[in-house]
């Protein structure tokens, strides 16, 4: 989900094709966000994980994420001093650092990654999946804006699957309350037809992103499905799923990667072309965004490479075969917001994960977990022993935080880290290492 | 001869174990870790390689066969006079650095006097520090030298009028730069003929013995770097070992029962699985707050005005220990004066503390997977009675009855570790 380069480090080394389009559509983005002042149009806060993007966009109504504005912030080195806005506005350490960040920055001028205003809230739009935390935060920011706010509220899958009872209850409450709002702040009319169109789109994006995704079941992996990982989900997770911009955004990573593959490349990492890919991970919890490529470059100094992530799909799972269906509109966002990896069980999480490491034939799970985030966090000891089990591959355990660079001790983190990669190297070589 | 050396960089201390090709232990050395950590490696390495000479002594008297108990007396007789020795030259070198520092500072000429006649004092009451039956206070130089320097240099002060505090001042500034000097080549040799010569008693194969140790050539075969500051050691990347790592193998090699590690270092406290050959399956470690690691005990010392040897023993006297939840060293100064001014005794403030620290290990114990029979504590803290106490009966109480073993060797296991890392590497390469 990361636009920007962070800690204002000239890198990757090559800019890729898609790299410059993404960066363009990103800059375009808040440019228009900006402008809207003047060109009288319409946005949307709401979240990624159970966002509603295509149907905002069928009202040409624009995203804003404040979760995505908060990375940003700490990538561009200016959550320290958001979050210390926050903190004097009476928020607590222990509160979530993306709250902080962004409501210190919504107190700082609310000026976004780009250096641009962004504007007030047309409509707060609370969809969430898997977090509690997300509705505090708009509870604050309602009493910030006076704007009109909806809700959508998406069942937990406790039970490890998603019923037809919860996909209704989702659609009603979509065609009852959320379409019916959006209408009003947007002026315009349900338009079903277009809407189906942008799911069109969406599907043909999400089956060039998976192509991508799977790549990393390859020896050498062409990608790093968590650190690169989190640029590749960037257009689809935010405000560009459903557009033409993102089809032709993961048409050309496809290709990219499908040339990277040809010629068995591995994965680009801060240091340039990784050349020997000594340990497969899969990984588990969001990164840290203050130290991003501090962090990868701990991966890609021991040849690391995470071959599979499960932020990467705390937008939307798709590489279990979930599509946008265009032919059932309201049920296929439902099932989306359902599916969403922040909404899955902690069995369902530990299945899917076992997968990974099997499928990617990962050494094992590393676990990063994240020091203010309870619902991320709470049970990942669990997943990991379970994994372990199941599996047979060792797991690692390491701790910071999302944006509050105060959280990130870099000789900590690379002490476990190596200690964790020496670990396999051990386990591998057996006790005659 | 080829050997094998393993250094386990720590923040407080720094260890170095010197091994034979056989993978036998020759020799330990342990100094303080400073700064300069490249001095703090060369300064145990050169220890360790002094020690290990007396290790060959040991094992040609072992060789030249004879019984037993005369062997080993006339070993720790030689040992004692060789430490006699080795203090004497540390104080040679402490005269000439500080005569040097006092004659420098113009202010500090008028201590010129006093500093030559407590050097004076302490080389004469030195064979009393290591006679027969003597207690070992300490290895350290600076501990040793520094309780009878602030002795002499009190009675300095009341008989002649030097201040106090100033002296002392010439010994902080002297004492670190002795730190930084390693042991000569050939100290060994010295050090031990002069140890030899006062020896009355000792078995006829000691001499062969004692010249062939001192002639032998040391190769270094292989090391391997380990600990805190293992990446500012002059060693490639591939001689670098996490502690992790280190700490499963060296424990394995003490206890090869060893299930579940805990080591309780300076500045971080490490649960750790390992297998049955001595591989780690799984750990865990304290995060970027190391509250109730060995530091937090050092600072309670020196807030009680003890030293931290006799924390343990003090806490083993508790009747009624106080309940402490707080293990942040930051605010230990303030509790523990609360506690007193309460009218808590020490000793069941100190065995609360304690307690509180073992309270902390136990969930990192339990985050990596609880503890399995056989269970080995390592690191500096497995040396305090109190906190082995407190260990052991937690560990009961949440894992059942097991065996539980401390090394008196502990502080080495993960140099040990590491030079057993080291030995495997070579033959990997051979």
């Amino acid at each position: 989900m990361a636009t920007e380069r962070p800690e204002g480090r000239a890198t990757p080394a090559r800019k890729d094709d898609s790299q410059v389009r993404q960066k363009r559509m990103m800059a375009e983005h808040y440019a228009r966000l900006a402008r809207s002042a003047e060109t009288g149009e319409k946005n949307v806060y709401t979240f990624v994980p159970g966002n509603l993007t295509e149907l905002l966009r069928s009202f040409d109504l624009l995203p804003v994420l404040p979760e995505i504005n908060a990375l940003q912030s700490a990538m561009r080195g200016k959550s320290r001093e958001y979050i210390a806005v926050a903190e004097k506005l009476g928020h607590s350490e222990d509160v979530c650092t993306y709250v902080k960040c962004d409501l210190g920055m919504m107190k700082s001028g609310n000026v976004g990654p780009t250096g641009e205003f962004i504007p007030d809230p047309s409509l707060l739009l609370l969809s969430y999946t898997g977090c509690f935390t997300f509705m505090k935060w708009f509870e604050i920011l309602r009493q910030e804006y006076d704007c009109p706010i909806a809700m959508l509220h998406v069942p937990y899958q406790a039970d490890g699957a998603i019923t037809s009872a919860m996909r209704d209850y989702v659609v009603g409450q979509l065609r009852d309350e959320v379409i019916p709002v959006l209408e009003r702040v947007s002026g315009r009319r349900y338009d079903e037809d277009r809407l189906r169109a942008m799911l069109r789109q969406s599907a043909r994006a999400e089956d060039d992103l998976v192509f991508v995704l799977e790549s990393a079941r390859h020896r050498p992996s062409p990608i790093d499905a968590y650190f690169g990982g989190v640029y590749y989900i960037g257009p689809i997770f935010t405000a560009f799923r459903g557009t033409e911009e993102a089809v032709g955004y993961y048409r050309a990573l496809r290709e990219e990667i499908e040339e990277r593959l040809a010629k068995g490349l591995g994965p680009v990492t801060p240091e340039g072309e990784m050349r020997t890919e000594k340990f497969r991970v899969v990984v588990e919890g969001p990164p840290n965004w203050t130290s991003f490529h501090t962090f990868w470059k701990m991966f890609a100094d021991e040849g690391a490479v995470a071959v599979a992530s499960t932020y990467t799909k705390v937008g939307g799972v798709y590489d279990t075969g979930f599509r946008h269906d265009p032919d059932r509109p309201l049920e296929t966002l439902a099932e989306y917001c359902l599916g969403c990896y922040t909404n899955l069980s902690l069995p369902s999480r530990v299945d899917l994960i076992s997968r990974y490491v099997r499928d990617y034939d990962a050494d094992g799970l590393l676990v990063h977990s994240i020091k203010s985030c309870n619902s991320f966090s709470a049970g990942q000891l669990m997943i990991l022993r379970e994994v372990e089990e199941r599996t047979g591959r060792p797991g690692g355990f390491i701790e910071s935080d999302l944006v509050d660079p105060r959280y990130f001790s870099a000789a900590n983190i690379k002490n476990r880290l190596e200690s964790y990669f020496q670990m396999i190297e051990q386990r591998r070589a057996g006790s005659g290492a | 001869m080829r050997v094998h050396v393993g250094i386990d960089l720590g923040s407080t201390t720094t260890k170095a174990v010197v091994l034979g090709e056989d993978g036998t232990v020759l020799g330990r050395g342990i100094t303080n870790s400073r700064s300069n950590y490249k001095v703090a490696c060369d300064v145990a390495l050169a220890e360790g390689l002094i020690h290990a000479r007396f290790g060959l002594v040991a094992r040609a008297l072992a060789d030249a066969g004879g019984t037993e108990e005369p062997r080993a007396e006339a070993l720790a007789a030689l040992e004692r006079l060789f430490r006699k020795h080795q203090y004497l030259g540390h104080l040679a070198v402490f005269e000439r650095i500080g005569t040097r520092i006092v004659g420098s500072d113009l202010l500090a000429r008028d201590l010129a006097g006093p500093f030559t006649a407590i050097v004076a004092a302490m080389s004469a009451e030195a064979a009393d520090l290591f006679a027969p039956g003597a207690a070992r206070k300490s290895d350290f130089f600076r501990d040793l030298a520094g309780a009878r320097y602030v002795q002499h240099a009190e009675e300095a002060s009341r008989a002649r009028g030097a201040a106090f505090d100033r002296l002392l001042g010439i010994f902080d500034k002297t004492i670190l730069e002795v730190e930084n000097v390693p042991a000569e080549d050939g100290a060994f040799a010295s050090h031990a003929r002069a140890a030899r010569r006062e020896l009355t008693d000792a078995p006829a194969s000691l001499d062969a013995a004692l010249e062939n140790a001192v002639d032998v050539p040391l190769e270094i075969a292989g090391s391997v770097g380990t600990g805190y500051g293992r990446q500012t050691l002059p060693f490639p990347k591939e001689q670098i070992r996490s502690e992790i790592l280190c700490h499963g193998l060296g424990a394995h090699a003490m206890f090869p029962a060893t299930r579940t590690v805990l080591d309780i270092g300076g500045q971080d406290t490490k649960a750790i699985q390992i297998d049955g050959d001595g591989i780690v399956t799984s750990f865990q470690m304290n995060d970027r707050c190391a509250a109730g690691c060995g530091r937090y005990l050092g600072y309670i010392a020196d807030e009680m005005n003890l030293g931290l040897h006799e924390l343990g023993p003090m806490a083993c006297g508790s009747t009624r220990p106080v309940r402490i939840n707080s293990t942040c060293t930051v605010f230990a100064g303030a509790e523990l004066r609360e506690r007193l001014s309460l009218g808590e005794k020490r000793e069941d403030i100190l065995a609360g503390l304690h307690r509180a620290i073992i309270l902390r290990a136990m969930s990192l114990l339990a985050r990596s997977g609880g503890v399995a029979s056989e269970f080995t504590f390592t690191g500096g803290v497995a040396k305090n009675p109190a906190a082995v106490g407190a260990l052991a009966g937690l560990v009961r109480e949440n894992y059942g009855a097991m065996t539980m073993n401390i090394s008196p060797d502990s502080i080495y296991t993960g140099a040990y570790g590491a030079a057993l890392f080291a030995r495997r590497d070579g033959r990997a390469s051979a």
